[in-house]
This record gives structure tokens, C-alpha cells and sequence, in this order.
């Protein structure tokens, strides 16, 4: 058996000092490790201006304590419920016209950067050159779109068209044409592709083999995520009024500004709701593929 | 006969979808005239050409290497926290100590979840003051309902035997889930836990929109002045930034899922 | 006495998985449980374990009535008896040291098992079980990288850790050779011996339990057949025992 050379000690209960004869060989390591953690961990305190005690000074509890105080009762004006409603459609609709955006982006790009659907990969056994610098080109492309944050892409389309909901179904339509690009080229090269590949030998065109060979079975997951997707688009569009894309979060914006703790509060509300009513409806497109 | 009555509700889902869709293209007033006239597409490339070069002067790199690495340890140290709170809480959410407190966890876990990371932060700001701080609570709060659920989820499909076999031989329910269930789900957990880590650095990139520091506190800064270089070169950190951090965790899962 | 039960029936669904069943149970006694699969042993273990709770009868275990203690209680009391189940349930990942040990649990606070978790506090105890198994070079493998054989004799090894006064084993030879198994049930029976533990102990091997416990229990259907000494049961009485008739056999969920 290999054992650790050095002997580890114990303490006893009785004051002495036991070795102990089988020492975890892994206990140095692991000692290490945490001690690494803790070294790296410094420096991020430092640098995320840890201080947790501040939430806890007079000032700033006062503050949180005279915000929070004002959330109740939720404002409920007719007015204002009607400006909630207005806003929360134009969050929706954000999300939803972007997406299908996104969906006519990602659908040709998944196309072109799905191995699977390789019509000269068939023929010679390996792509075409120029076959492979489009597919490495789309996916080059899809990787641009998905990396650089929504927001961003909201914060720049707001300088190009101004203030508005157009700046966030922009957004949201490039940011998620990257993911639903990559995430539905993965899903079609992992189906079991056979039939695809038989209607491919046969000469089949790359979109008769698509919907007649991938599509059939990919199509409860391809569905399931872009579902999956709107939900996300829900919350990204209600973050993108915080840079004045219209919709929920433009008027959270505002009323943080303006400290109205009941406005805020009914907001929050609503937030909850529509994340919750998002998933249920997500969860039950869901369940009618199974 | 079930056929066709599913196969209704599905043509009736269907066209809700349609309607959906169309009802909001057709309710935004959306500028396409704008975004394609002759002259929005000039300023458009004009301000995509006002990107390049981007600016490299010591000065400023000093800065963006700095505002990267508070935005890296903003979403280090939240998902962090986010993992001890989202373990703790998924005791209860997993049905381990009862109906009350299932019920109750669960529910806060979804007010958790369901509250976007800049909108946290937005709210944060007021206890905790501008900067990154607010940030990391912002990303903790966010991302301890999101863990907290798949936590929950993963230790409550765990095949119950090992935890069940050491409390019949009378371990404490605690003890017991230490030593059965987290073994058991550790792998699953681990992958979530650096999941969420890829996706808190996308939001830590960009939570400084609200003032809550890092890279996206520079971004505003700059495109609020038009200053097209400068942004350019904090865009182009966030994306090294977010590829090095998937690079990690890609590492990472290999070495830990082992 | 640790155990006895009057009349006790214990139902999985409709069926009955016990029917009437009354055994009293001396400290220190040898028994072996025999009978065809599906005849209620791995449930009997289970009910004598306060793990199932009888639907009709009575189990007075130590002189308490667990089923009309608090929870707390019957908790404690569960201390006091150790179930090896067949294949012993260990999470795949976990290291060995680290399941044996946890065959200390009920003794340790919470903070010691927590810490034991960073570093195994008492290995050599972990080992020296492991060593009556001739294990001891498995001490810091993991689970997973363990065969069958191994994997339930490191089950076992938890049980010498506890400090039960029963020990109540569910099969501990089904994946081990007969030499093997001949070592593992000597070592079994030597640990309850050392200890004035309880030994029950369902079986497959029919020639073993003959050869070794005092004390034969015979089920077959969740009725109790016969229980008698080793020395009186007949091979007659075997061969009826294990009389082939195809009966439905209740599967078994582990509760809690």
C-alpha cells in the first residue's frame, strides 16, 4: 500500500497525541486546494467591494427600511394599472416579435452550419472546402450574435433608432438567433441522422432532407427549446427597458428613480406573475409534444 | 376520438401562437422605415465605422482590466454564494423537512427567480450603494432561486435507498443527507453551479448599465459621449472575458465530472 | 429481549407481505431467516428494524413500543439495531472510508460528520473493519471502483462500525463466493459473538444456515412456516418450504 511518508497526528480526547496509522492520501491536496480557494478568494472581495456590513450602517438602513416601507400598499390606481398593462403587452410583445426575428434568422443559419446536413461531406467523405469555410463562417456568425450581451446589442440599437421598443426586438432577435442557431444545429447533428443521410445519398436536396429526415425526429426538442427561449426572451425584454427599450422595465426605471417604493411594488408583482404565467405556458406547450 | 380532440387543442394552441405573434408586430410601433431609409443606414454605418480601430492607448487598458476584474469576481463570488444559500434552501425545497416549509422555500425561491439580476440590482443599489457590491448581491440574489430550484429538483429525483438505508439505522435526517444525497447528486450540482456561472458573467458584464460597476458601467459611460473606440474596446473585453470564462468551465466540468 | 413480535401483519398494497407473524427473540441469539424469494424475509428484516410499521399486530423491541413513541424516539431506538441491506445502497462517488464511517452516524454530532467529510477522523477504525473483510487496501478507493463482492462486504464493514445490538442482515452472501462467504458469515458471527449482539440473517444458502445458526426461521409466502433449531428442521421440512408453485412475489420498496 502507498501511505503518505509523514506521519499525521491526532488529538485524543485524553491529551494525547495518536498517529494515526492510515492517513488520507488525499488530505494534502484537498488542503491545498482550499487554501487556493481562499488565496484566489481574497482578491475578488477586494475587487467586488465586499462589505457586507454596510448594508447594515444607520444610513443605509434607513434608506431600505423608508424604501421598503413604502411598498405597501401596492399602488393600485386605475391609472396607473392601466399604464402596468400597456407596458406589460409591450414587454410581451417585445419578446414574441423578437424571437420570431430570431426564428427567421437562425433557421437559414442552422442550415448552413449543421454537419449533418452535409451534402459533400457525402460524396467524398470529408467537405468541400468551400463547403467548410461557409459552415465555419455561419458558425463564426452565430457565436458574434449569442456572445455580445442583449443588452448591449439594446444599448446600441437605441443610439441607432432612438428610444423605443424597436431597439429591444432587435436585440432580442440577434442575441437569440445566435443561440437558437447553435443550440438547434447541435440538436440536428446529435438526432440519429440515418435517414437523413439515406435521403441525402439519394439526392435528395438538403431541405427535402430536413424535413423529411431531421426535422420529424428533432422536432419535440427543437420545439421544447425555443419555448424554452420565449421564456427567456420575457425577461430579457423587460431588463432592456432599464436602456430605454420600452415596455415593464422602462417604467421600473422610471419609478426607481423616483424612489416610488408602491409603484416598484406592484411591478415586482407583475414581474412575478408574468415569469410565472411564462413558464406554465412554456411547460405546457411542453407537455403536448410528449 | 382522443385523437382528434388533442389534436384540436393543439390546432388551438397553434393559432393562439399565430395570434400572438401577429397582435405584437402589429401593436409595436415599430420604425422599419426608419432603420432602412437611405439615411438611418448611413448613420448606422457610421456608427459602426466609428468602432475602428478600437482604443489601446496603456492608460485606458489599465482601466478595462481593471473593470474586468471586478466584473469577473463580481459573478465568481455571487455564483459562489449563490451555491452555499441555494444548497440550504433546497433542504426544504426538496421536500426533506416538510410541507410548510416546502411550500414557503418554494415560493421564495420563484420570487427569487423570477426577479431579473439588473432589476435586483436596481433595487439593491438603494441599500448597498453604487458599485460593484450591489452588483454581486444583485447576481446572488438572482441566482440563488434559479440554483435553489435545480437543487431542489436534483436531490428530490435522487434514488432515495442510501439516504434511507442510513436512517433506519438511525443517522439524523441532516447527517444522513450529507452523506447519501449530496455524494449522489455532487456531479449534477457541479454542472449546474458552472452553468450559472457562464451565464453570470454575461449579466455581470452588463449589470453596470444600472451603476452597479464592472465592464458595463464603462460601456454606458462611453456610448452616453459617443466615445465609439472606447466602447468598441469594452466590448471586446466582455468578449474575451465570457470566452475565457466558458473556457474554464469547460475545463472544469471535464476535470470534476472525471 | 430485543425483539418480539405478536401477531404482526405488514401490507404492501393489497397484498400481504406478513401475515401473522410471532417470533420472540433473545439477546445474543444466531438465527438465520430461509425461504423462497418473495416470501417476506427482506420485509421482516425491515419491520424488525422500525423501518416498516406492522398494519395489525404488535412489535416490542428493547421493551418499548416504537410505533406508539414519539419520532424523535423511535428514532433513537433505531440506533440500537443495524439493517445491511442486500445490495448495500452506497453513493457511487463516495469513497470507501467515508461509507464505512458513516456507519458511525448515529453517534456522531452533526459537526463531527460534517468535518469527517474534509477528513476521514477516524480512518484506522475504518480500516481495521475493512481488514476483517481483507479490504483493507480498498480504505480510499471509491465505491464505484469496487466489484460486487466488494461492494457488499464494504456494506458490511459499516455494520461493525455501529454500535448496534442487533444486526439485522439482508443476504450478505448473494455476491460473494462460497469461500468467501464462509469468511464473511464467520466474521459476522464472531462480531456478534465479541459484542452479545443479535444476529439475524436471511439466507439463500440453505446448507450454510443448516451448518451454522442455532436457530432456523423458515418463511414462505409472508407466513411463518417454521421456526425451530437447526437441529430439528428435516430436510422434509426444507424441501416443503421451497416447494415450487408459482406464486406471485410481492416486490419490495425500501421506506423510511
Amino acid at each position: 500500500m502507498n501511505r503518505l511518508p509523514l506521519p499525521a497526528l491526532k488529538y485524543c480526547g485524553s491529551g494525547m497525541l495518536v498517529r494515526i496509522q492510515h492517513p488520507d492520501p488525499a488530505w494534502y491536496p484537498r488542503l491545498f486546494g482550499i487554501l487556493t480557494l481562499l488565496i484566489v478568494l481574497w482578491p475578488m472581495l477586494v475587487y467586488s467591494e465586499f462589505k457586507p456590513w454596510i448594508l447594515f450602517e444607520a444610513q443605509s438602513l434607513a434608506a431600505s427600511w423608508h424604501f421598503l416601507a413604502s411598498f405597501a400598499p401596492p399602488a393600485h390606481s386605475g391609472e396607473f394599472l392601466h399604464l402596468l398593462l400597456v407596458a406589460t403587452w409591450q414587454t410581451v410583445a417585445v419578446a414574441t416579435a423578437g424571437l420570431t426575428l430570431a426564428l427567421l434568422g437562425a433557421i437559414p443559419l442552422t442550415l448552413l452550419a449543421a454537419e449533418s446536413l452535409s451534402v459533400s461531406q457525402i460524396e467524398t467523405g470529408r467537405m468541400r472546402l468551400a463547403g467548410r469555410l461557409v459552415r465555419q463562417a455561419a458558425r463564426w456568425l452565430l457565436i458574434l450574435l449569442r456572445s455580445v450581451p442583449e443588452l448591449v446589442w439594446a444599448l446600441l440599437f437605441v443610439r441607432i433608432v432612438g428610444l423605443g421598443p424597436t431597439a429591444g426586438v432587435l436585440a432580442i432577435a440577434l442575441t437569440y438567433s445566435g443561440m437558437l442557431g447553435k443550440v438547434y444545429a447541435e440538436i440536428l447533428d446529435s438526432s440519429e441522422s440515418q435517414s437523413t443521410q439515406v435521403l441525402l445519398k439519394n439526392g435528395a436536396s438538403r431541405l427535402a432532407a430536413l424535413f423529411y429526415g431531421s426535422l420529424p425526429e428533432a422536432a419535440p426538442e427543437l420545439i421544447s427549446y425555443t419555448t424554452y427561449r420565449w421564456e427567456c426572451a420575457i425577461r430579457g425584454s423587460v431588463v432592456m427597458g432599464f436602456v430605454g427599450a420600452g415596455g415593464l422595465g422602462q417604467r421600473m426605471d422610471e419609478s426607481l428613480k423616483m424612489l416610488a417604493g408602491s409603484e416598484v411594488a406592484s411591478m415586482l408583482i407583475i414581474f412575478v406573475l408574468l415569469v410565472g404565467a411564462a413558464d406554465r405556458v412554456s411547460t405546457l406547450l411542453r407537455s403536448r409534444l410528449d | 376520438m382522443m385523437r382528434t380532440a388533442i389534436s384540436r387543442q393543439t390546432a388551438l394552441l397553434l393559432l393562439g401562437l399565430l395570434l400572438l405573434i401577429a397582435a405584437s408586430f402589429y401593436s409595436l410601433v415599430l420604425k422599419w422605415g426608419e432603420l432602412f431609409s437611405a439615411d438611418a443606414l448611413r448613420s448606422g454605418l457610421e456608427f459602426v465605422r466609428g468602432f475602428s480601430p478600437p482604443e489601446l492607448a496603456w492608460s485606458f487598458l489599465s482601466r478595462i482590466l481593471d473593470a474586468t476584474l471586478e466584473t469577473f469576481s463580481m459573478s465568481a463570488l455571487s455564483t459562489l454564494i449563490a451555491v452555499v444559500f441555494g444548497v440550504v434552501l433546497a433542504l426544504p425545497a426538496s421536500r426533506r423537512l416538510g410541507a410548510v416549509p416546502y411550500a414557503v422555500i418554494r415560493f421564495l425561491l420563484n420570487v427569487l427567480r423570477s426577479i431579473p439580476e439588473l432589476v435586483w440590482a436596481s433595487i439593491l443599489l438603494i441599500a448597498a450603494g453604487l458599485g460593484p457590491f450591489a452588483g454581486t448581491l444583485a447576481l446572488a440574489a438572482h441566482t440563488t432561486g434559479v440554483l435553489g430550484r435545480l437543487f431542489a429538483d436534483a436531490l428530490e429525483n435522487l434514488p432515495p435507498a442510501p439516504e434511507a438505508s442510513l436512517r433506519i439505522n438511525g443517522a439524523s435526517p441532516l447527517a444522513a443527507f450529507f452523506y447519501a444525497a449530496l455524494p449522489q447528486a455532487m456531479p449534477q450540482l457541479l454542472s449546474y453551479t458552472l452553468y450559472r456561472w457562464e451565464n453570470n458573467i454575461r449579466a455581470a458584464a452588463v449589470l453596470g448599465v444600472v451603476g452597479a460597476g464592472g465592464l458595463g458601467q464603462m460601456l454606458k459611460y462611453h456610448l452616453s459621449l459617443f466615445q465609439m473606440p472606447q466602447a468598441a474596446t469594452v466590448i471586446i473585453a466582455m468578449l474575451a472575458m465570457v470566452a475565457l470564462v466558458d473556457a474554464i468551465s469547460f475545463w472544469l466540468r471535464r476535470s470534476l465530472t472525471r | 429481549m430485543p425483539l418480539l413480535l405478536q401477531g404482526v401483519s405488514v401490507q404492501h398494497g393489497q397484498a400481504f407481505a406478513l401475515s401473522d407473524v410471532s417470533l420472540t427473540i433473545e439477546q445474543g441469539q444466531q438465527i438465520a431467516l430461509i425461504g423462497p424469494s418473495g416470501a417476506g424475509k427482506t420485509t421482516l428484516l425491515h419491520t424488525m428494524a422500525c423501518a416498516l410499521r406492522p398494519g395489525l399486530g404488535e412489535l416490542t423491541a428493547f421493551g418499548l413500543l416504537p410505533w406508539s413513541l414519539s419520532h424523535a424516539q423511535r428514532h433513537k431506538l433505531r440506533a440500537r439495531f443495524f439493517l445491511a441491506p442486500q445490495t448495500p445502497p452506497l453513493p457511487p462517488r463516495q469513497r470507501v472510508v467515508t461509507a464505512v464511517l458513516a456507519g458511525c452516524l448515529p453517534q456522531w454530532s452533526l459537526t463531527r460528520a460534517l468535518l469527517s467529510l474534509f477528513r476521514p477522523v477516524e480512518p484506522d477504525l475504518a480500516w481495521e473493519a475493512l481488514s476483517r473483510f481483507n479490504l483493507q487496501d480498498k480504505l480510499y478507493a471509491r465505491v464505484d471502483r469496487l466489484s460486487g463482492g466488494e461492494r457488499q462486504r464494504c456494506g458490511l464493514a459499516r455494520l461493525l462500525m455501529s454500535k448496534a445490538l442487533v444486526f439485522l442482515v439482508d443476504e450478505p452472501l448473494s455476491a460473494l463466493d462460497p469461500v468467501l462467504s464462509l469468511q464473511t458469515l464467520s466474521v459476522l458471527q464472531q462480531e456478534a459473538h465479541e459484542r452479545g449482539a443479535t444476529l439475524i440473517c436471511s439466507l439463500h444458502q440453505v446448507e450454510l444456515a443448516r451448518c451454522h445458526f442455532p436457530r432456523l426461521i423458515g418463511l414462505r409466502c409472508g407466513q411463518l412456516v417454521f421456526d425451530a433449531r437447526s437441529s430439528e428442521v428435516t430436510d422434509q421440512m426444507i424441501a416443503d418450504l421451497y416447494r415450487h408453485e408459482p406464486a406471485p412475489a410481492a416486490s419490495l420498496e425500501v421506506l423510511r
